[in-house]
């Protein structure tokens, strides 16, 4: 069983890190992330470590790589009037998901936005279902319900001003925050 | 001659703070055959010199609604303050259908105003009303607007809304850190702004109490949305909500008694109405869509609400006390159509409108649920948060303006608009007070 995972994971994350480098030159909020969160990439490394003691070293470091590359994502962007996140980000989110279960006493908020467009009431709703589809996913992958706070904040917390489709692009999107 | 004394909330505006962002009017679209009046600047009896011009608010009121256009000062033949000084005849040949005159008069060294007004029909050689007005030399501003809505009502039958207030949100970007939300109040016309609440998380959703003296709001202060009821006089406040997840969108019952809002503590957003006498919860709506933004009907038996339960956001009504599937659709022609509530004749209802996928814009609409006849009131493209004056005149609504957050005005029959613009930061969600007096 665990075999058959890490294939599947190897294939999903060269797409995740594509999407990570694409992604991480335009938020001020990941950049400020960086150092917090490779705190935790390390600790998982450890923990990582224990699940898989057949493992070759080359092998553990590879996987300790991808890990704290998968954990340095924290900002999660979403299409249109699409509540679902991107199929590319299913494996970073494993990784977090993987990091809150060997890590049972860290805590996450997971904070929803939406785009300026729309009612703003029916945007905050919108940003709280966003979130609750990454929070689905990371309980079924192993975190704890009580790891991890939502709150959506609409459109009232722009990452970007502006009325264009890259503005739009950027303040659809959950983030994951230490808490 | 009746006399009357303007002491509204004096005592308020020693509580609360300034506000750096006075906005001020700006008419974008008029009418075609405005109705023409001659305001003459009124004479100042006494000592000092005032720091309102009073005929220039009761100039502006009646502008900014655009029924009128105000004869300019220069081309008056005459300055008349009093009745025994006007002459119909010059008025009549400036083609002007009605006059307005008034003197001022003020103790030396009292901060006490005694202001004098007369208005009349120059067609008919009608005084139409004339009193006294008393308050103090911070009271210009109430004592002009309690004039502008007398002559408004003698012309047009309907009550005017001018000495009404405002509420709004206004976020002001610092850093990447740091955005100050306030809540402020002002007059109708913008003016006199006051912050009622300042912090560094969101606030939204402000809504007046059916009897002007609270306001009902969302804030994130605890870092969660939870909803506050705060007086506006006082600036006491009180946290009414503490549910798990979205507590939004708080709506006061016509009789005041009760708050609609929106919860998620069930899993999604549904309509709830909490008393706020017994602080009894009542679910209303139980969908695992998305229900939010509700409003109550005129006669606050039903609650108006949005729901994206077919896909995309449609307006829908239930009855208080119905089973919360006995739904009732009533919106189906738009891509999406949201924020709904009916005027007070409870047919015609205000909504926010996307007509098409392809188009996404976002507009002030008005429905009439009986002949299902739609009529689109504004013209731009990011417009949310329709609220209407107390007088049924005019919609307040947020927009964007030179990539700012602003609000405009616009007349119920969408000929007449008018725009508050800040002077920094984005302004929106307006709630406009009920008759304060």
């Amino acid at each position: 069983m665990v075999k058959q995972s890490m294939q599947f994971l190897k294939v999903g994350l060269i797409i995740s890190l594509y999407t990570l480098a694409a992604c991480s030159s335009s938020s001020d909020v990941e950049e400020g992330m960086e150092g917090n969160q490779s705190t935790s990439g390390s600790n998982n490394s450890g923990s990582s470590a224990t699940t898989n003691p057949g493992g070759s070293g080359n092998q553990l470091s590879q996987d300790q790589i991808r890990a704290q590359a998968a954990l340095r994502q924290t900002v999660f962007y979403f299409q249109f009037d699409v509540a679902e996140f991107d199929a590319g980000d299913r494996d970073t989110l494993t990784y977090h998901a993987r990091d809150l279960a060997t890590n049972s006493g860290k805590r996450i908020r997971l904070e929803g936005h939406a785009d300026e467009r729309g009612t703003r009431e029916y945007n905050l709703a919108l940003g709280e279902r966003r979130a609750n589809g990454i929070l689905n996913y990371l309980i079924v992958n192993g975190a704890a319900r009580s790891q991890i706070e939502v709150v959506s904040y609409g459109e009232e917390r722009l990452a970007q001003s502006g009325s264009t489709e890259g503005a739009y692009r950027q303040n659809r999107r959950v983030e994951i925050v230490g808490n | 001659m009746k006399t009357r004394h303007i002491f509204p909330a004096l005592a308020l505006w020693l509580v609360c703070l300034p506000s750096q962002a006075e906005l001020s009017i700006q008419i974008t679209q008029g009418i075609d055959n405005p109705i023409p009046i001659a305001v003459v600047p009124f004479s100042m009896q006494g000592s000092g010199i005032l720091s309102e011009d009073v005929s220039q608010i009761v100039i502006n009121d009646l502008e900014q609604v655009g029924e009128f256009r105000a004869l300019s000062r220069s081309n008056m033949l005459g300055l008349p303050s009093q009745e025994s000084e006007v002459f119909y005849r010059d008025w009549r040949i400036l083609a002007q259908d009605y006059l307005l005159v008034g003197r001022i008069n003020q103790e030396p060294g009292s901060q006490l105003v005694q202001v004098q007004y007369e208005f009349f029909d120059i067609n008919r050689e009608l005084k139409l009303a004339g009193e006294v007005l008393t308050g103090s030399v911070s009271q210009l501003r109430d004592i002009g607007h309690e004039i502008s809505n007398v002559v408004f009502e003698q012309v047009t039958g309907i009550r005017g809304a001018f000495t009404t207030q405002l509420l709004y949100i206004v976020s002001e970007y610092v850093s990447p850190e740091l955005t100050y939300f306030r809540l402020e109040k002002s007059d109708y016309d913008g003016q006199r702004a006051q912050v009622l609440l300042e912090s560094r998380e969101p606030v939204m959703s402000p809504s007046w109490s059916p009897n002007g003296q609270d306001v009902a709001y969302v804030s994130f202060e605890t870092n969660l949305p939870r909803i506050y009821i705060q007086n506006i006089a006082t600036g006491q406040k009180r946290q009414i909500t503490n549910y798990p997840n979205i507590n939004s969108s708080p709506v006061w019952s016509p009789d005041g008694n009760k708050l609609a809002m929106v919860l998620s503590k069930d899993g999604s957003p549904d309509i709830y109405v909490q008393d706020l006498m017994t602080n009894e919860l009542v679910r209303i709506t139980d969908h695992p869509a998305i229900e939010t933004e509700p409003s109550w009907t005129p006669d606050g038996s039903a609650i108006v609400f949005m729901s994206d339960r077919t896909g995309q956001p449609q307006i829908y009504q239930i009855a208080l006390g119905a089973s919360s599937f006995d739904v009732e659709r009533l919106t189906y022609d738009c891509f999406q159509c949201a924020k709904a509530k009916f005027l007070p004749d409870g047919v015609n209802l205000m909504h926010v409108r996307r007509e098409t996928r392809q188009d996404p814009s976002y507009q002030i609409a008005i429905l009439n649920i009986e002949t299902l006849r739609v009529m689109t009131l504004t013209s731009t493209s990011l417009d949310e948060s329709p609220s209407l004056a107390p007088n049924g005149s005019m919609i307040m609504y947020a927009t964007k303006f030179a990539g700012r957050g602003v609000l405009d005005a616009v007349s119920i029959d969408g000929r007449v608009k008018f725009r508050l613009p800040s002077k920094q930061g984005d302004v929106r969600e307006p709630s406009w007070s009920p008759f304060l007096n």
